[in-house]
Parts: structure tokens; sequence; C-alpha cells
């Protein structure tokens, strides 16, 4: 086991790899995470950078052709990825709840809106689902900033994006679930309504002081909601630390990269791109998987992969660059 | 639109259907080169009697007068009067047709829960053995002749190991009751346990038979569309709530999954509707298929136009089903 640096999640070494016939997708190369209770965690990178594949190993929800083949993922005192099927059941949905980028889709077109998340409150208390679980799906509809008398027997296409949206978030918060992981649950939708849905996520979980992974690749969005980030690059993590220290103190020239091509208001300068493309995962460049776009690059980067080291407290970055600064940290 | 709206103008396009079913039927029975006078009386019979056979027929008048004569019977509900049988063709179709239904109906029955619960399983277990075996049943089902089939099954099971009867509705001294036509049940309202399984066991092989390659076509879409409805964002959703497998299968996926089956299920009840021309043929079940099988063999023309014409419209009566359960299964239909 590796040490415990959160006391809700812990990811050490994470690898998840994709069985395809184009070949073995290397999609999470030892991903190091961890949050604590209440902690409000924005994960960015590009599209294909294995976010969404890190918040599904959370769930337990890798399935064929995919696989986790080594790593740990410790939440609270429960090692998940040692659990079987009929355990992760428990914790589903009860004490991780999920959110996902296109809420119309992510909610079965066959059956009434009430009744999806009357079965999410039936399952986590056990409980039949009748005028009871029917009390609380109404309660969870109001607090999700519906009028429950006029959506709780709507099919799913008769709801717009954000709306659905909140039918998503009620279902998930009804178990007041620990960790809240939300899997870019504002991409799909218009702009206004992209801030709604930022808001009434930050109301309700200032309410119940669950936690957050926000997935996103927006910028703006994480550094409005998050206490922390974590910048993702190639299935790696490759900087950690407050979401303050990320935008004013970059250290990884990918996280610096991604911060130039943010446009913003009153902004002069050009809007600069990173060069080179996002490799590809099944024949992934050695070393540190950056190394072919990055300026700074030495002959150790084409060799080893750089661990994520703590260069200042509560900053992690994993290049070569401050590989020694983080050496005397750990030693002073 | 309103449910009842949809009912009345699918109604509407059915007449037109069945108008366009019995132009196309009337025309090819009598342009065939073969003359149904001569085939009751016989090729020596003297000229006068076949000049007024004609005319007792009206195959003296012009085709289109014929045509006109025809359609006009049939909005009265006249198929004209059997040839071979000197009886209205209602009055025999009516007579025929019971035995048809409940063959498509056990037929159906099998084909729907062979055909669901083969597809579901080798989705869910895609690639392993009970998805092999589906794949070799249905292309099996497919690809077989009913008549082969037919005759194969009933060597075996009749012939060769003689567990099920050789043909027929029932044995020859048991007299099942008749209530509404359907044997099995009438022995079940009846209480006739006897009829019953006796009327069963020669169900078993000609249902088999006809409702193989519906079972066949049933199983693979069944398993396409769980597959492709196994990979849909809803069911992400309801695992992330920690619903167990079997809730997600059967309660998320299925009803989902079924919707493009239902149509499937609708044009398999037309195959099987014309599929009973051949296998009542080969296993003598008396049904409205064999009927208009032997009407054809002694050119018996109103016998013919009339048993097709009756299909077509069961066919386009159970497609209008089909559709009105599409609005039950699919609330996205009910606009």
């Amino acid at each position: 086991m590796q040490k415990v640096r959160g006391d809700l999640l812990n990811i050490s070494k994470l690898k998840v790899v994709f069985y395809t016939y184009r070949g073995i997708i290397k999609a999470l190369n030892g991903v190091e995470l961890w949050m604590n209770q209440g902690e409000r965690l924005g994960i960015v990178g590009e599209t294909g950078c294995g976010k969404s594949v890190t918040a599904l190993s959370i769930m337990g929800l890798i399935e064929q052709p995919g696989e986790i083949i080594e790593g740990d993922i410790l939440f609270g005192d429960k090692l998940l990825t040692s659990m079987k099927e009929n355990e992760l059941i428990n914790i589903r949905g009860k004490e991780i709840s999920m959110i996902f980028q296109e809420p119309n889709a992510a909610l079965n077109p066959v059956m009434k809106v009430g009744f999806q998340i009357a079965e999410s409150i039936g399952k986590v208390k056990n409980k039949k689902i009748g005028k009871e679980v029917y009390a609380e799906v109404r309660r969870m509809l109001e607090i999700a900033g519906l009028d429950w008398e006029r959506t709780i027997n709507l099919y799913p296409h008769e709801l717009s994006g954000g709306m659905a949206q909140r039918v998503m978030i009620a279902m998930a918060l009804s178990s007041n679930p620990k960790l809240l992981i939300a899997d870019e649950p504002t991409s799909a939708l218009d702009v206004t309504i992209q801030a709604q849905i930022l808001e009434l996520l930050d109301e309700l979980v200032k309410k119940f002081g669950n936690a957050v992974i926000l997935i996103t690749h927006n910028m703006g969005v994480a550094a409005e909601f998050c206490d922390k980030m974590a910048v993702m690059y190639a299935g790696n993590m490759v900087e950690y630390a407050r979401t303050t220290n990320i935008f004013e103190n970059p250290h990884h020239h990918y996280t610096r990269g991604l911060l130039k091509a943010v446009p913003k208001i009153g902004r002069t300068d050009e809007l600069q791109s990173i060069p080179g493309i996002v490799p590809d995962l099944v024949n992934p460049p050695s070393g540190c998987r950056f190394h072919p776009r990055c300026k700074h690059v030495m002959d150790i980067c084409r060799k080893d992969f750089p661990p994520l080291v703590e260069i200042k407290p509560g900053h992690y970055v994993a290049c070569y660059l401050y590989w020694k600064e983080g050496i005397k940290n750990a030693n002073s | 639109m309103k449910l009842g709206a949809y009912i009345l103008k699918r109604i509407f396009l059915m007449v037109i259907v069945m108008f366009g079913v019995a132009t196309i039927v009337f025309f090819i029975t009598h342009v065939i080169p073969a003359d149904p006078v001569g085939a009751i009386l016989g090729g020596n019979a003297p000229i006068e009697r076949v000049d007024a056979m004609r005319r007792q027929l009206g195959l003296d008048k012009p085709i289109t007068l014929q045509f006109i004569d025809y359609i006009k019977g049939i909005v009265h509900a006249d198929f004209g009067i059997s040839l071979k049988s000197s009886r209205p063709v209602l009055k025999d179709i009516i007579n025929y047709f019971p035995a048809t239904i409940e063959l498509a109906i056990a037929s159906m029955i099998f084909a729907v829960l062979v055909g669901v619960v083969l597809g579901v399983f080798s989705a869910i277990y895609r690639n392993k053995s009970i998805d092999h075996f589906s794949r070799v049943f249905s292309i099996l089902g497919v690809s077989m002749p009913v008549f082969w089939l037919g005759l194969l099954l009933l060597l075996l099971f009749y012939y060769h190991l003689d567990l099920l009867p050789g043909g027929g509705r029932n044995s020859l001294f048991i007299f099942p009751p008749r209530i509404t036509g359907l044997l099995l049940l009438d022995s079940i309202i009846a209480g006739d346990w006897t009829a019953f399984w006796d009327g069963l066991s020669h169900i078993i092989l000609p249902a088999f038979v006809l409702g193989y390659a519906s079972a066949a076509s049933i199983a693979r879409i069944m398993r396409a569309s769980m597959l492709d409805i196994l990979k849909q964002d809803f069911i992400r959703t309801a695992k992330s709530k920690g619903l167990s497998k079997r809730v997600v299968i059967y309660r998320h996926a299925l009803k989902n999954a079924l919707i493009p089956v239902v149509t499937i299920i609708g044009l398999s009840f037309g195959s099987l509707l014309s599929g009973a021309v051949l296998t009542e043929t080969i296993f003598s079940w008396p049904g409205l298929g064999r009927y208009i099988v032997n009407a054809l063999l002694v050119l018996d023309y109103p016998a013919v136009t009339g048993g097709t014409l009756f299909i077509a419209f069961i066919y386009s009566l159970a497609n209008l089903v089909v559709d009105i359960s599409y609005a039950v299964l699919d609330p996205r239909m009910r606009v």
C-alpha cells in the first residue's frame, strides 16, 4: 500500500488498459490522486487524457474490454480495487454518486424521471418504492430547483438539458454521498444554463458537505468551482495543487501551455497552442509522455517517467525539471 | 396526434392497402392461362355446357366488369361462391381460419419466447457458448426451407421415434368441442383434457416448423438491439446508481431493447400467415393455408382471392396492433 495522503480518497499507481483490435490502449499510466472529505477537486486535461476513465475506475465501472491492471483505490478505509461486484453495489450511488455529460442521454428514455429518482432512493434506503420514497423524490426535485408537480411524471425527452441535469443532480445527491463525481456536467449545456447548474451544484454541495470531483476541460469552470486542481496528460497526473497555485504559479509545461490557451476578456497577448498533438495511447511515448511536445526536454525524460513530487507544500509536479527541488523538500 | 386520430388514419390506409391487394390477387388469378370451367367440367364437356357454366360464373363478361363486380361483392362482405364446395367463400374462410390463427399464435408464442430469451442471453454472454449456439440456431432457422425442415421432423418424430402425431389437428376418435374454433382454447373451456393434450401434441411440430424462422430473426434482432442498448449512457447511469446487474438488464435495458423487436414480431406475423400455406400442407393442418392451396389446384378463383385477401387483412390488422403497441412501449412515440 502507498502512503495515505487524503482522508477520503487515495488513488495510487492506477493503471488501466483497454484491449482493442488496434492494440492495447494504455489509458491510465500510474495515476496518483488523493482528496479530503468535503473537498472540491477539479480534474482537467484534454479529451482522451483519462479523466473519465479515472472517474469510472473510482466507481468500479471499468468493464470489458477495459481492465485495472495495477494500483489501488482507497475510499475512506475501504479498498475499492479489491472489492467484489456485490460489495461495490453498496458503495455506488450511496457513498459515491456520479453525474454525466449528456444529461438527457443519461436518463432512461422509457421511464418517468420521478421513478428513476425513486429507484435510487429506494436502493440506498433499502425501501420499496412507495409513498414514502416518492415524498423524498418530491423533496429532492424541489431541492434541485424543479417544480416537482410538473416534472415528476415527465419522460426524459420532455426535459431540456438543464432540467435533465437537475434531475441527475437530484438523483445523485438523494443519498447524500460522501463523494460526488461530476463528469463534464455542463459541457453539453448552453452557457447560461451552465452557470445555473454550476451555481446549483455549488449551493447544494455547500449545504450537504459532499466532496466533489469535477471533471472538465474548461479551465474557467474549474477555477470557479474547485479548491484543488489536478492536471492530467495522456494518462498521468502531471500537476496537483491548490487552484490558486495552479493558476498563479503553474510549473509543469503542460499546465503552462493549457493556461496560455485560455481566452480571457482583456487579455492582450496572443493565445498560444501547445505544439504537437496528443499522443496515441496504444503506442505512447517512452518516459514522460509529454516529452515530444516539451521545449525543455532532457535525456532522462525520454527514458523514465517522472514521479509526482512535492515541490512546495501542497504543490505536486511530475517533471524532471523540478525533480531536485522535490527531493530536497522530501528530505527536509 | 391523439391516439384515436392515429388509429383512424391507419384504418383508412388499411382500406387502400386492401384495395391494392384485391386488385393484384384478382388480376393474377384471372390472367393465368387456365380455365376453371374446364377444371370443373373436365376436358370433354360439350360446348353448350361450358358456355352455360361461363355465363353462370360471370366469366363471359369483360374482365373489367368482372373486377367491378368482385369489388362490389367485397364491399358487401361477399367473396363469391366457391367453385369447388359451392358454398360462400366467406363461410369457408370462417370455417378454416381458426385452425390457422391457432397455429400462428402457437408459433408466435414459441418464436417470441425462444427469440427474446436467446437474444437477451447471447447479448449478455457475448461470444460465450450460448451466443455461439444462438448464432448457429439462427442461421439454420433462416436458411432451412419450411417444407424440408417439416418433412425431416416428421420423419424423425413421427416415423422413427413415434413420439408425436404425423399430422392433422387431432386424433381420429377424439372429438374436441367447438366453441371459438381454437381447439386448445375450446378444450380448456370445456374442461376436456384428453382433447387438450391430444391437440397440444398435434400442434407442437407444425408450430415449431412455422415459428423457427421467426424465432431466429427475433433472436438476432434482440441480440443486436440489446448490445446497442447496453452501451448507452443511461445504462451507465443505472449502474452508477448501484443497481444490481439484474435490475440494470431486465428493468433498464430490456424494455428499451424490445422496441425494435416489436417491429420484427409484427412482420413475422405476416410470414407466419403466409408460411402457413406450406406448413399446413405438410402437416395436413385443416387451416386457411391448405384451403387456399387446394383451391388453387382446382382453379377455384373465388376461394383463392377470398382467402388471400382475408390473410392480407389479418396481416394489416396485426401491423396496426404493433404500431399501437409502440406507443405503449416507447413514450417518445406518444406525441
